[in-house]
């Protein structure tokens, strides 16, 4: 078992013209929580997009658990072990929070092809379990999540991470538009997550936050990546002098 | 009771706090509308709509109008259950109609019976190979049609960028003109006295309910059910969950399609012919039911529980019309209304929820 729960080499993603991505290589270690920082249109989540299988890499590779996999969907890497809080939640408001939680990868109690019978009292009861995990708030859990608070569906989409046993979890801005005590609670959940050795990429704005919960903060700028700074060595203004491109990446070695 | 409660975040499944379930209120309406022509048919024509008034017949209620309210509405149900399911996933059928019309057709032919009072059967499509089949072969040839028909509506809704709408527009065109096609014109008659009992009497209405029944349990038990409600709430989310999108919808459609084809061979069954015009609307007063019982034609919400009142709500209207003696215009412009006064409402329920 290497040391090393995730690697990509040369990762690189063009939108026709566009080259929203570009020769990406990363590494994250086992239990290491890393922030993914850098302005809008950095390719931050064209990133996360590659290495969780919602979309094929024009080119490069990833190598998770040891092994090199190109995931032809983000079910593939969901069972690979790869959890991810897209930034756009990826929930669907008619459908309560079981149900969410387990959105295409449901209990049965009885497998027939498309006509399964779920299990929705299992898929109930590891709802709970996951929600108690993190400590989320939650009204009533067989409500819709139609009518429910910015903070509420973040925590849904979190907790969906935590209903299933994983090697890493990936959020996209998780907290991009809560409120001060929401915030609060995602904070909570992700510092369980390192209590409990799970590693993390973390994709924030939010310099107070990736300063208080992460142990490495690597810096995306037009689709590369421009700095890998290790907590203790580095500072919020150098951070953003990377991000605005005052500094740029000629300190910047490798991997971490 | 299940009642979970935990100190943490006071998350509970709580049965009792469920919201309201908004069959609910499509049950409601249904109550008022039968209240109102009762109340109109007391007042103006001194006649009960619900209640019998007859002396020379002993029952409470006026058994012979309940039974047509429900058989004139069971047929245009069946094709109501699959035009539920399309729409909840976020996609519209405009082709039922005219699969039943083709299907009917079709089935109708492999349905013939040799001979008519001693007489070779005039209408005859085939030679004799094709007379006093077994009622399998009609049956299977007719959910055949379907089949097909709505495997092309959806790969054309999954694989190409056309939307549902225009996809199914061409098939309702093509299924129409096929029906005419296949006869030149002309009915097809006759059929043997086993495809003849499938819709005799109150059959349509005991297949209506079975297969409503039937459908409640895949939508609400089903991992296919579950998928209706995710795709058509949203397709992306979906797809990124890992829901095979496309699939989803092939299959959508085919079962849409197959309700249609197996209306086409109650309907046929019951009139004992089969015409190119057959099914002509059927599609627009399927979807008027399964709207009136609160689908959303935005995708994502509704149930089978809710069109089935939703078609007992059009079958109340028409009856209630009949029975107040207005024309049969005067239907047609009602169900307009209705139809339009769904989907308004629908819209306004959107627009609630949402804000
Ligand atoms: N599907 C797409 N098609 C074309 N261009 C895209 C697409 N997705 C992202 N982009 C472009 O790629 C760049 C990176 O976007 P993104 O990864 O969303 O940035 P970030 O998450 O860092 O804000 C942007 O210029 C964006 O416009
Ligand atoms: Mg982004």
């Amino acid at each position: 078992m290497t040391d090393t729960i995730l690697e990509t080499r040369g990762l690189t993603k063009h939108y026709g013209g566009v080259h929203a991505l570009s020769d990406a290589s990363f590494t994250l270690r086992r239990g290491e929580h890393v922030a993914i920082m850098g302005d809008n249109g950095a390719g931050k989540s064209t990133f996360v997009r590659q290495i969780t299988g919602v979309e094929r890499p024009t080119r490069g590779q990833i190598i998770f658990d040891g092994v090199e996999h190109t995931f032809e969907s983000p079910i593939e890497a969901r069972e690979a072990g790869i959890e991810t809080v897209f930034q756009n939640l990826a929930l669907a408001d008619d459908l309560d929070v079981p149900s969410n939680l387990f959105l295409g990868r449901e209990k049965f109690r009885f497998r027939l092809g498309p006509f399964s019978i779920l299990d929705k009292k299992a898929m109930r009861e590891a709802s709970l379990q996951a929600l108690v995990k993190t400590g989320v708030k939650i009204p009533n859990l067989m409500n819709t999540i139609r009518n429910m608070s910015g903070g509420q569906r973040q925590c849904v989409a979190i907790a969906r991470t935590a209903a299933f046993k994983s090697k890493l979890v990936i959020m996209d801005e998780p907290t991009a538009a809560l409120g001060v005590q929401e915030t609060a609670q995602v904070e909570n959940i992700i510092r369980t997550l390192k209590e409990a050795g799970e590693p993390l990429i973390l994709i924030s704005h939010n310099m107070r936050q990736v300063f208080d919960l992460v142990d490495r903060v690597v810096v995306f700028r037009r689709g590369r990546i421009v700095a890998n700074l290790r907590k203790q060595e580095t500072s919020g203004e150098d951070v953003v002098s990377y991000i605005t491109g005052a500094k740029t990446g000629s300190e910047f070695e490798g991997a971490a | 009771m299940v009642q979970t409660q935990h100190g943490i975040g006071g998350l509970s499944y709580d049965p009792a706090k469920r919201s309201r379930p908004p069959e609910l209120n499509v049950f409601l309406a249904l109550v008022l509308i039968t209240v109102a022509f009762e109340l109109i048919g007391r007042l103006f024509l001194g006649d009960s709509f619900l209640f019998n008034t007859r002396d020379n017949v002993d029952a409470i209620f006026n058994w012979q109008r309940l039974n047509i309210i429900i058989l004139q509405v069971s047929i245009i149900g069946i094709i109501a259950l699959g035009v539920t399911q399309v729409i909840i996933s976020g996609g519209i059928d405009l082709s039922s109609g005219s699969i039943v019309g083709a299907t009917a057709m079709v089935a109708m032919s492999f349905a013939q019976t040799a001979m008519v009072n001693g007489n070779p059967n005039p209408k005859a499509i085939f030679g004799d190979w094709a007379m006093d089949l077994p009622v399998l072969v009609p049956v299977l040839v007719g959910l055949g049609c379907g089949l097909a028909a709505g495997m092309v509506n959806g790969a054309l809704v999954a694989f190409t960028r056309i939307p549902p709408f225009i996809a199914t527009l061409g098939m309702m065109v093509f299924a129409r003109g096929f029906s005419r096609w296949w006869s030149n014109g002309n009915p097809v008659s006759f059929p043997t006295e086993g495809y003849a009992a499938i819709g005799k009497g109150m059959m349509p209405v005991l297949i209506f309910v079975l297969l409503a029944v039937l459908f409640h349990l895949i939508l609400t038990q089903t991992k296919y059910g579950k998928h209706c409600y995710a795709v058509g709430s949203n397709e992306q989310a979906s797809r990124m969950s890992g829901i095979k999108v496309a699939n989803h919808k092939v299959l959508v459609y085919t079962i849409a399609g197959m309700l249609a084809a197996l209306a086409a061979i109650v309907l046929s069954s019951k009139n004992l012919t089969a015409q190119a015009g057959m099914g002509v609307m059927y599609e627009l007063d399927a979807i008027a039911m399964a709207v009136i019982g609160g689908v959303s034609l935005q995708g994502g919400r509704g149930s089978i529980l809710g069109t089935v009142l939703g078609a007992l709500i059009f079958g109340v209207i028409i009856s209630g019309f009949t029975f107040l003696q207005l024309d049969a215009y005067y239907q047609e412009m009602v169900k307009g209304v209705i139809i339009v006064g769904a989907v308004v409402l629908d819209q306004w329920r959107q627009g609630r929820s949402r804000g």
